[in-house]
């Protein structure tokens, strides 16, 4: 089953597709195409598994939380350490792959939208690796609130670039970046951080992720001689969860939960939760749940986590929300704070504001993990850049 | 298919088609029917009438502002469409509403489709809506008279543009350049180049449009196109003018002196 999505139309079940300017179509059967053969080439294969382990640091640590275990009263919690990964998100995982494809491709400027800043950072960083000319779009309100992965995209040598129209968040620094796209489609590789875009995205952001399922599969077998009883991942645009879910995903007694960013509340206009919330429509190239009103004019969405502040989600969710294969919670941003807090106090682990939704989803649902379950957390980032947030949370 | 749009390129002749595109709304449903009227009396043969979206990625930054000014004063759909009922009575040129999918598929296509034919609505562009996901829409839209107009662009291959051609029911809207609306590029021999070509290749009429501003760029196109489409730089005229009302005659002067070129 996994293996078989997308469709060749970039269809999963009836969402994805190439909802796109006729500009870009070709851009994106280039990129299939070199995918393809990418895929099939081991060399290829190698080197992004020799940058994986040598530059990234995988594989990631495995981590028995044992004290928030304790904490939560019932099930065995485990920490898929992504934030130990260079740049300090599961974020480059996928840059490090499609740098490769672009470096194939022969393609001279990278472009990139960021959020929290981690897939800019991620890609920043990539870029000074291969000595590419780097943009970088990012919502004004963004630079401002992660100052800080900015001053290291700027050192790394990337150009920042702050958008100011829309909510000047994430959902308009990735319009600005598919407008600097098109204009510059001949020499320019788009790096998107998420499984959202255009087919071929879902799929390469998928499968340059599914390292983390992987290992996760590997180390649980070491450990347990089995699977985990059940995967939590955040989901914003949706690629560490599937990064995670993927290899699990045709195996249904491991359960797996999505928790999206509630804001200040579900019943509330101030949230990011496209999948509990919306409703299927168009938005970045691909058809999936989306939050917008009875006139297709998508909502400003909210969350206190910069990475998860986005009114979409990667077309695979949303398919797996609808057969019911991948249930998805929410919690909101003061359940996230307080999470945040207290692991970071519980284990000597500071998370980023993205995972802290997962683990405040094991906090709220305590009850309904069995003694004993083995679940696995993805965490997918540090929270070194979110202080200043926590910070002035606390005023 | 018969429609305005159909019947009147059927008729054209060695008419150039001049298509000003206006966003509904900016500064005023009101004013969108002023120059609708100015347009058509300028010489215009169709106007293009744009649908404000909240993520018009396809867009410069000219039509972004109008979008999001309509947008900001809590411009709706259905006063859109009463918008075009009432412009319908009062004149008979042919009508297209350039829109993204999402309104689309909020509304429901086959709901959107027929409530815009009811209203007088004789085509749709819809840019980020290439061939392939068109399907559904193409049928329904067939089945009831509305135009189809797909984009085609410097970046499209021999087979996409066939395939393009083959899908348009109407005219095909020929991108000068790899770009957003309102690009700011020069035009250049290869852009001579391209349209020749498409002269070639396509059997439906087609027009050219994104970043024309003036008589030279509408003149330099036409020659190898059937029109232009003008659209940013009626929005820029729009809001540089000192007052809302001066910018109805703006308008009219800066198309009569198009049409002028292109004829």
């Amino acid at each position: 089953m996994a293996n078989k999505r997308p469709d060749n139309k970039g269809r999963f079940g009836a969402y994805g597709g190439r909802y796109v300017p006729e500009t870009v179509i070709f851009a994106l059967d280039e990129l299939t195409e070199c995918y393809k053969a990418a895929k099939r080439d081991k060399a290829f294969k190698k080197e992004f598994a020799d940058y994986l382990k040598d530059f990234v640091g995988r594989p990631s640590p495995f981590y028995y939380a044992e004290r928030f275990s304790e904490y939560l009263g019932g099930a065995k919690i485990y920490f898929k350490r992504e934030d130990c990964n260079h740049t300090g998100a599961h974020k480059i995982n996928n840059t490090v792959g499609q740098i490769l494809l672009a470096k194939r491709m022969n393609k001279k400027r990278i472009i990139a939208e960021t959020g929290a800043g981690q897939h800019g950072l991620a890609t920043a960083t990539v870029c000074a690796r291969f000595g590419l000319k780097c943009v970088i779009y990012m919502g004004e309100e963004d630079v401002v609130r992660q100052r800080a992965n900015v001053e290291k995209m700027r050192l790394l040598g990337a150009e920042v670039v702050p958008v100011l129209s829309g909510s000047r968040t994430l959902k308009d620094a990735t319009s600005e970046a598919l407008r600097d796209w098109v204009t510059n489609i001949k020499d320019t590789f788009y790096i998107i951080g998420s499984v959202v875009g255009p087919h071929p995205y879902p799929m390469i952001v998928k499968d340059f992720q599914s390292v983390i399922g992987k290992e996760t599969k590997t180390e649980s077998q070491k450990r347990f001689g089995k699977n985990p009883d059940v995967l939590v991942a955040a989901v914003g645009g949706g690629s560490n969860a599937m990064g995670m879910f993927d290899a699990f995903i045709d195996n249904p007694k491991v359960k797996l939960i999505g928790v999206e960013a509630a804001g200040h509340g579900l019943n509330t206009k101030m949230h990011a939760a496209p999948l509990t919330k919306g409703k299927p429509g168009v938005l970045h190239g691909s058809y999936s749940y989306l939050v917008y009103d009875e006139d297709g004019q998508v909502m400003l969405p909210h969350s206190i986590s910069a990475g998860l502040d986005y009114p979409g989600i990667g077309p695979e969710h949303s398919y797996l929300k609808d057969i019911k294969r991948v249930v998805y919670k929410s919690v909101t941003d003061k359940q996230a704070v307080h999470a945040f807090k207290l692991v970071s106090k519980l284990e000597g682990i500071i998370p980023a504001l993205e995972t802290s939704h997962a683990l405040a989803y094991l906090i709220k649902a305590k009850k309904e993990f069995k003694k004993n379950q083995r679940v696995v957390v993805c965490f997918s980032g540090r929270g070194d850049k979110d202080m200043d947030i926590i910070l002035q949370s606390d005023k | 298919m018969k429609n305005r749009i159909t019947t009147y390129l059927n008729n054209l002749g060695n008419r150039k088609l001049l298509i000003p595109y206006f966003t509904a709304g900016y500064p005023s449903l009101k004013y969108t029917m002023e120059y609708i009227k100015a347009a058509e009396s300028a010489g215009a043969d169709f106007v293009e009438i744009g649908i404000p979206f909240s993520d018009p990625l396809a867009d410069g930054p000219e039509i972004q502002f109008s979008s999001k000014t309509a947008l900001d004063n809590n411009l709706k759909l259905n006063d859109i469409f009463s918008m075009v009922e009432k412009v319908r009575k009062q004149t008979d040129i042919p009508l297209l509403f350039m829109n993204y999918v999402n309104p689309i598929i909020a509304v429901g296509e086959k709901k959107f489709l027929i409530r815009s034919v009811n209203a007088g609505i004789d085509g749709l562009i819809i840019p980020d809506l290439p061939i392939e996901e068109s399907g559904s829409m193409r049928q329904i839209a067939d089945k009831i008279g509305l135009s189809m107009t797909f984009l085609v662009s410097p970046t499209s291959d021999p087979k996409r543009i066939q395939m393009i051609d083959k899908a348009t029911t109407g005219f095909v809207y020929a991108v000068t350049v790899a770009g957003v609306t309102g690009a700011n590029k020069k035009f250049s021999k290869s852009t001579d180049d391209y349209l020749k070509m498409l002269h070639k290749k396509l059997n439906h009429k087609f027009v050219a449009g994104f970043g024309v501003s003036n008589s030279n760029d509408a003149k330099r196109l036409s020659k190898y196109s059937d029109g232009v489409v003008i659209g940013s730089k009626l929005i820029q005229i729009i809001r540089e003018a000192k007052t809302q009302k001066s910018s109805i005659m703006k308008i009219e002067k800066f198309l009569k002196e198009i049409r002028k070129t292109l004829s």
